[in-house]
């Protein structure tokens, strides 16, 4: 049977490049049911990116949901193995409040997981692997990663706590500096204090660049250090699409020490987002490492047909 | 070529002189004319008018790069952009309203008329206080005279308004200020410019 591209969607196209991607790099398919038992969402939902559900009545009187996130699903059903790391791919449709529309939206979606009881579970070749994904999208792709353990220990460091911590980073999250100070002196954080959590709001750099920078902005020596190992494991030709930035904020209870986001000129938000989720894993009950990412087919449609095959 | 979105009217201009003496001018926007757009080619910009409420929209969608828009919009429809910077130029007050004597009755619901449900519902969640949000699109003032609500809640500059029709100013929620907003993506892709323009007015905004 041969297939005639050209009746192919952009988001098909895309679709089928990345499986093979993923395939190629020995990942395993992930397919699941369409439904999960609302329960799960409940109890995590803050996890989700957007908190409403369509939820029905199953003919057993169980709550049940259509799914609107594929990662908890798979830490659901992961079983973890001794020494191992399994590594999923999938290409689901997901059913939540579309960001733009304001409304529910079918949304297609592909991406990775990794999952090891032990070890880091493959945290370079994860990145490698978003940076490649994001090269299939578009030629003109930009990958944004904050270090989650560099954020959290600035903010430790002007003992910021509770509600006013939580106002801090969504401030950060908007590179919202002016309010941030506000927040800060509310806080009672000293201005020294404030001045280097808003010197990290704003500092965007390559990574070979990012531990100057954030020495700069009066960043500990530890956060220069990590930095540094960070820029030191991703691969020279993907320095210059790669940047530190500390606004990228996953939700810190379930996500920790990496969060990034791609995008690809011409799509006005992230078409991938990901991180580690250790701290998702230990919050269901399961011990281990976690990292992964997802690509948003739904925001291409209407890109032009770049560089994927 | 770098998008900006600004707000239609006395605010806009406002801004624009901002951008202009910050050295982002494009002198064909003094023109008399009917035209929607104007583009400095030489210095890569093209600024835009829209209705005020809708510069939010054109900057998280990516028509334009950045834009300026009042903290009003950005708290009440939320989009998903950065907020660089406060201006600090159409300053005026989000507040709680009613009439000069109102005692709040906590055995009942309170009524609150407003444009800005959710920045009404996010305050009293705050307090803890049950309202009703009644939704209108202009006139606010006239919902407690004529006894459709309790309060009101919305922007107050001067206070002249609420003080000829007998009403007064019963709580300040936030300040309010027009604030430098950026697409996310193209804040990626033009990170240099913008900063560079966000460093210019940061100037303007505290001269």
């Amino acid at each position: 049977m041969t297939i005639d591209t050209a009746v192919l969607t952009n988001e098909e196209k895309i679709s089928f490049a990345l499986r093979s991607l993923y395939h190629r790099r020995g990942f395993a398919p992930y397919r699941m049911s369409r439904f999960e038992e609302y329960e799960l969402y409940m109890k995590n939902k803050d996890f989700l990116r957007s908190p409403q559900v369509i939820t029905f009545t199953d003919t057993n009187g169980k709550l049940m949901a259509l799914k609107p996130d594929v990662t908890l699903s798979i830490v659901r059903a992961w079983r973890p193995a001794a020494e191992e790391v399994q590594k999923f791919y999938y290409d689901e449709n997901v059913y939540r409040v579309s960001e733009s529309a304001g409304s529910f939206r079918e949304i297609r979606q592909t991406g990775v997981e990794c999952l090891g009881a032990r070890d880091d579970p493959g945290t370079a070749e994860v990145l490698d692997l978003a940076l490649e994904s994001l090269g299939l999208i578009s030629p003109d792709y930009r990958l944004c990663v904050s270090l989650l353990g560099i954020v959290e220990h600035v903010l430790d460091l002007a003992q910021l706590q509770g509600d006013a911590r939580r106002d801090v980073l969504r401030c950060m999250g908007e590179k919202n500096v002016h309010e941030l100070k506000a927040v800060c002196a509310d806080a009672g954080v000293t201005p020294q204090d404030a001045q280097r959590i808003a010197g990290l709001t704003l500092c965007t750099a390559a990574p070979s660049e990012a531990p100057e920078a954030l020495g700069a902005v009066g960043c500990p020596e530890a956060a220069m250090e990590e930095a540094k190992r960070f820029a030191g494991a991703l691969p020279p030709e993907e320095q210059g699409r790669v940047s530190l930035d500390f606004s990228i904020l996953g939700d810190m209870r379930y996500y920790n020490a990496l969060a990034f986001q791609g995008y690809v000129r011409g799509v006005p938000s992230s078409v991938l987002s990901g991180g580690v989720y250790d701290r998702l894993l230990h919050r269901m009950g399961k011990p281990g490492r976690a990292i992964g990412f997802a690509c948003y087919l739904d925001k291409l449609e209407r890109l032009e047909v770049g560089a994927h095959a | 070529m770098l998008n900006i979105a600004l707000p239609k009217g006395r605010l806009g201009e406002k801004v624009y002189g901002m951008f202009e003496r910050a050295g982002f001018e494009c002198p064909s926007i003094h023109e008399e004319n009917r035209k929607l757009f104007f583009e400095n080619e030489a210095l890569g910009i093209r600024y835009f008018w829209v209705k005020p409420s809708d510069v939010a929209i054109y900057v998280a969608r990516g028509a334009a790069d950045i834009g300026v828009a009042g903290k009003d919009i950005l708290l009440e429809y939320r989009p998903d952009v950065y907020e660089l910077l406060d201006l600090n130029v159409g300053k005026c007050r989000m507040c709680v309203a009613g009439p000069k004597d109102f005692r709040d009755d906590p055995a009942r619901t309170l009524r609150v008329a407003t444009k800005f449900s959710h920045i009404a519902t996010d305050y009293y969640t705050s307090t803890g206080r049950d309202i009703d949000v009644i939704g209108l699109n202009g006139s606010i003032e006239l919902a407690p005279i004529l006894g459709l609500s309790d309060v009101i809640v919305d922007i107050v500059e001067t206070g002249t308004t609420l003080k000829e029709n007998n009403l007064a100013v019963l709580e300040t929620i936030v300040p309010i200020s027009a604030r430098l907003i950026a697409n996310k993506a193209s804040f990626v892709f033009y990170k240099t410019r913008i900063e560079e323009l966000t460093r210019a007015l940061a100037k303007e905004a505290t001269a």
